[in-house]
């Protein structure tokens, strides 16, 4: 007895709390419906108050990116809020610019839904649709890489241009979240979505990408991303990527294969030792088939199993400068990897002449 | 301390007993908040509330359920998880009706959960034995008093923003100077009004 008393008081007193919140909330959050004005006029949602601009736009099937799940550390949720939602707040500030804040650009997971909202949002975002589907196959690339192929049933098909991505709803203790996951099936296949993915120890979505199996449906949002690849075919393509940024590399590269196939481009890629290497036998038979296609693989550690390499040793960058000739064509570079990496293939890459604005980067 | 009168506890607790300048709790909040005025009053409005109801709750709580239960050793969690719950009321009641002092204030709305200054308030009421009516104005003027004190050291960081300050001073370092100078004149006040 001695010992409930104080239970029993402590967790009545917490009922207690707990009870004239609950009340306290209902009488003081709520916020009835706020309309909200869509690129002026173009479409006017209606939608509950006091929920995040995010996902009342979630809510009216308008998909805005986000890698974090509305938890503001990612910062691709940008949207422009023209009128309402109040002033920015400091949790947005380390993801914009003084001018973004100044034209009113805003982290969409961040801005409460309270009243009337005017908001801007680029057009493609209005293009990305919700897609179910099924897993079509699983396959291991190395100990923690798996690519994963959905087959999409509706819509059934999917346009996306290389470079793009998609994100990937997870379940996490949370509910469900979004991951985003760039595209490594060529453009030209538009029934699939292939990802590659690397599992991270404790990340909500790389387990359960690991975890799928043949036939697990799934839900996925895209396509996303405003980059697009070069329509000229007189500009040359150069490829550098490594560890886990495989998939938009793969991706641009069979798609410009296949539509031009006199194109120019070569992938450089940089791998730790010989049990990390993947897509390697696939990319010499996309070579074999394609003279203008070359492909280098480098080994940054020494083999500790000692398997056998007859490739490049080194870092990637080394490769590049190596390989790589100083050239007055045209080229776009398309650099995918860890900072570190990209760092040092763009000094390299500068003192073979390319210009800041032909080198494309993603850093994770 | 049944003799003494709110008034003076009152008096007091804003002058004498500054729960800031003499006892030096809410130190965190209030080094982080004290760089505008309006901020200030805004986060020291918040404050003075929160005071004055959980001190109120508080005493409700420790003398018709604790004592007589004999419970008061669970006085501390009691005492904060009144506060958490309280602030959480605050803050819904601050997003309603000032969305713009909401956003002003930020992350230290919900801090002010563990602001020690309100549970400072709170354990003082109960050391000091103080009534309902002596509780009261010990929470409110507490309140007041630290509102008081964040306000005069905000006023002095705005025009110190134009003070050429040395550099390894600059920041937190000359604010803690200045609000020990700020105690030391609260100290003129000693002897108005005494409670121990």
């Amino acid at each position: 007895m001695i010992f409930f008393l104080p239970i029993l008081v402590f967790t009545g007193i917490l009922v207690a709390l707990a009870v004239a919140l609950t009340v306290a909330e209902r009488l003081l959050v709520n916020y009835g419906i706020c309309k909200i004005d869509i690129n002026s006029g173009d479409l006017v949602l209606e939608v509950e108050g006091g929920q995040t601009l995010l996902s009342a736009l979630i809510e009216s099937k308008i998909f805005i990116p986000s890698g974090c799940g509305g938890r503001g550390s990612c910062g691709y949720c940008t949207i422009t809020v023209v009128s309402g939602g109040g002033a920015v707040l400091p949790t947005e500030m380390p993801f914009l610019t003084r001018s973004q804040v100044r034209s009113g650009v805003r982290l969409a997971c961040q801005v409460k839904v309270r009243e009337d909202l005017e908001i801007k949002i680029p057009e493609e975002l209005l293009n990305v649709q919700l897609f179910t589907g099924t897993v079509e196959g699983v396959r291991m690339l190395t100990h923690d890489m798996v690519e994963t192929r959905f087959e999409l049933k509706e819509p059934a098909e999917i346009e996306q241009r290389p470079g793009q991505y998609v994100q990937l709803q997870a379940p996490s203790p949370d509910g469900p979240v979004f991951r985003a996951y760039s595209i490594s099936s060529p453009a030209y296949e538009t029934g699939v979505i292939e990802l590659v993915v690397r599992l991270v120890p404790g990340g909500i979505g790389s387990t359960y990408a690991h975890s799928l199996k043949k036939g697990d449906p799934i839900v996925l949002t895209g396509p996303y991303g405003e980059f697009r690849l070069s329509e000229d075919p007189d500009v040359e393509i150069v490829c550098i990527g490594g560890g886990s940024g495989m998939a938009p590399l793969k991706n641009i590269l069979f798609s410009v294969c296949e539509r031009w196939p006199d194109r120019k481009c070569r992938l450089f890629f940089g791998c730790r030792s010989a049990r990390d290497v993947f897509y390697l036998d696939e990319f010499r038979e996309l070579a074999k088939k394609n003279p203008n296609f070359r492909v280098i693989y480098a080994l940054s550690d020494h083999d500790p199993e000692g398997g056998e390499w007859d490739g490049e040793t080194g870092f990637i960058h080394v490769s590049v400068d190596k390989h790589l000739e100083a050239d007055d064509v045209k080229r776009h570079a398309f650099l995918c990897g860890p900072p570190p990496m990209i760092e040092a293939v763009m000094k390299v890459l500068e003192e073979k002449g390319f210009e800041e604005g032909d080198i494309f980067y993603d850093k994770f | 301390m049944g003799e003494v009168s709110p008034l003076v506890i009152l008096v007091a607790a804003i002058f004498t007993n500054n729960i800031l300048l003499a006892n030096f709790l809410g130190m965190c909040s209030f080094l982080a908040v004290s760089k505008r005025i309006d901020t200030a009053a805004g986060l020291g409005a918040a404050v003075i509330f929160v005071t004055t109801f959980t001190t109120a709750i508080n005493y409700g709580i420790y003398h018709h359920v604790l004592v007589p239960m004999e419970l008061t050793f669970l006085s501390y969690i009691i005492f904060i998880t009144v506060i958490a719950a309280f602030v959480q009321f605050v803050e819904m009641f601050v997003e309603r009706f000032s969305p713009v002092l909401y956003h002003a204030l930020g992350i230290f709305l919900p801090l002010i959960t563990v602001n020690c200054a309100i549970l400072g308030v709170s354990l003082f009421m109960i050391i000091r034995n103080y009534t309902f009516m002596q509780s009261i104005a010990f929470g409110f003027g507490g309140g007041v008093g630290w509102t008081l004190a964040i306000i005069l050291i905000a006023g002095l960081r705005q025009k110190m923003r134009y003070s050429i300050v040395p550099v390894p001073f600059r920041g937190v370092a000359i604010a803690m100077v200045i609000t020990g100078v700020m105690a030391m004149t609260f100290m003129g006040f000693a002897g108005m009004v005494t409670i121990q």
